[in-house]
């Protein structure tokens, strides 16, 4: 499907869009920093969040990788970093600076809070006069990288809005486009179903070692009786899901009938086996989820839930769908695509993709979606031990 | 068709899902197979919230439900067939 989008093509060719000024912490004691920088500057916007200190090994690849790709997301058009110190904070800026647009770090050790404020907040001044002169440009629709993740999930969910995502990548994903899943936990239940769905057999071999590794690492390491008390979670089980074999089930729905995915990625990995679809090993704790995938590159966010989960980012736009008539009538403030004609057998499936695929181009020729006008900026670092 | 209170995803599902709200004992639900739009009618015996499920069959302890044409777990406590299936009836086999 061929459908023209009006949207920012950055320097290394990805097509963004949003062209946010982002102010990265690099760690946790910068966000301070960062958030009185992003107050004197209009138009740019900081990122605080939990982590970034004394981490060690994956875990700390993990943090770099997050926060690279977060400054490298085509929806960025520039980004000021700032850190304790200056090794790790040129760490993340060369990482950023792979991508060609403009990004510069300061570190506040041997400075202190007020000079680094003083400098980072000239050098944003100056980052937002030329982002906001980039024109949008004609792009097409197949060139968006396109994450799905849903949640708050109830039995609505797999009836609607997740077989519209699904619907929506077996029309995009043959024209260009990437597209990515995961939620590694609440694949669980359905394993088996998602292994045959793998391009390959490799691809569903890394699916399968990724679970397993998860199973035995994180589920078996860490569990009281079972899963019961989280997964699936009580928002699901009020909205009437009853195991988690019914819940990963609804889930999987969300990647079609006719798609297949090409690779099995590690948690905010980029894409390196072209378009296609890809799975991620992710949380199925929405921010966590969305993060990562924000951070492996991806543009927008589909976003189907049941009870309603109300989950932003502050450089992904996050489209809500939802069938839930109940969810309609209580919040619809929060839901952007209503598929709640697919339970009453006045829409199909079909049309439901048609509906997401139009929002789709909507949000990217500049929409704000409803966690945008709301102001959900989740922004959440996945932390795979405790620090040093 | 009217505005169908129970929707089945497989013909080879045993239970149906609610997707109104206020679905009370005794209604007499029109159900739609969404695999191919075939319908059929059950009566509800209990109060079922919407995104709930009922039961299409008796079931005894043991048995297995299927959805989406798939294992979702096995019976905990003996359900009729139109009653509310949940927590109380059904978990999972994995733990």
């Amino acid at each position: 499907m061929s459908r023209k989008i009006m949207a920012y093509r950055r320097e290394n060719g990805r097509v963004g869009v949003r062209n946010h000024v982002a102010i990265l912490p690099l760690d946790d004691i910068s966000n301070a920093a960062c958030e009185a920088v992003a107050n004197n500057i209009k138009g740019t916007m900081a990122l605080p969040h939990s982590y970034g200190r004394l981490q060690f090994g994956e875990d700390l690849e993990l943090h770099f990788r997050t926060m690279i790709g977060t400054g490298a997301n085509p929806n960025v058009a520039a980004v000021v970093v700032i850190g304790i110190e200056p090794e790790w904070t040129k760490v993340v800026v060369d990482g950023i600076a792979e991508t060609g647009k403009p990004v510069t770090g300061l570190s506040i050790e041997q400075n202190g809070d007020i000079a680094t404020i003083a400098s980072a907040s000239r050098v944003a001044k100056e980052y937002v006069h030329w982002a906001t002169e980039l024109q949008r440009e004609e792009c097409d629709i197949s060139e968006l990288w396109i994450s799905t993740k849903c949640g708050e999930s109830d039995t609505t969910t797999g009836l609607s809005s997740c077989p519209t995502v699904g619907n929506m990548y077996d029309k995009l994903l043959p024209g260009g486009i990437y597209g990515c899943f995961g939620e590694t936990s609440e694949i669980t239940g359905a394993e088996h179903l998602c292994a045959e769905r793998a391009a390959t057999p490799e691809a569903g071999e890394k699916f399968m070692r990724i679970w397993q590794a998860y199973q035995d690492d994180v589920i078996e390491a860490h569990k009281t009786s079972d899963l019961s008390d989280s997964q699936p979670t009580k928002g699901n089980i009020l909205g009437g899901l009853t195991t988690i074999e019914e819940k990963a089930l609804g889930n999987l729905e969300k990647i079609g009938r006719t798609s297949r995915y090409v690779d099995a990625l590690g948690p905010a990995e980029k894409p390196q086996m072209g378009n296609g679809l890809y799975f991620m090993d992710t949380s199925s704790a929405a921010a966590e989820c969305v993060t990562l995938m924000a951070a492996a590159g991806y543009v927008i966010h589909t976003f189907p839930t049941g009870q309603g989960n109300v989950i932003g980012n502050p450089i992904v736009p996050v489209i809500k769908i939802s069938g839930n008539p109940r969810t309609l009538r209580t919040m619809s403030e929060h839901i952007d695509v209503d598929v709640t004609g697919v339970l009453r057998r006045d829409m199909t499936i079909d049309q439901a993709g048609d509906a997401l695929i139009d929002m789709i181009a909507r949000t990217a020729n500049g929409r704000s979606t409803a966690a945008e006008a709301l102001g959900h900026r989740e922004f959440v670092m996945t932390k795979l031990y405790r620090s040093a | 068709m009217s505005i169908p209170q129970l929707l089945v995803h497989d013909h080879k599902d045993n239970v149906g899902v609610v997707v109104v709200e206020d679905l009370t004992a005794g209604t007499n639900m029109t159900c739609v197979v969404t695999e191919d739009d075939s319908d059929f009618e059950l009566t509800s015996n209990d109060d079922v919230p919407i995104g709930h499920k009922v039961a299409l069959q008796d079931f005894a302890v043991g048995d297995t439900v299927i959805k989406y044409g798939e294992d979702i777990g096995k019976v905990v406590a003996p359900i009729k067939k139109g009653a509310h299936v949940h927590v109380h009836n059904l978990k999972t086999k994995r733990w």
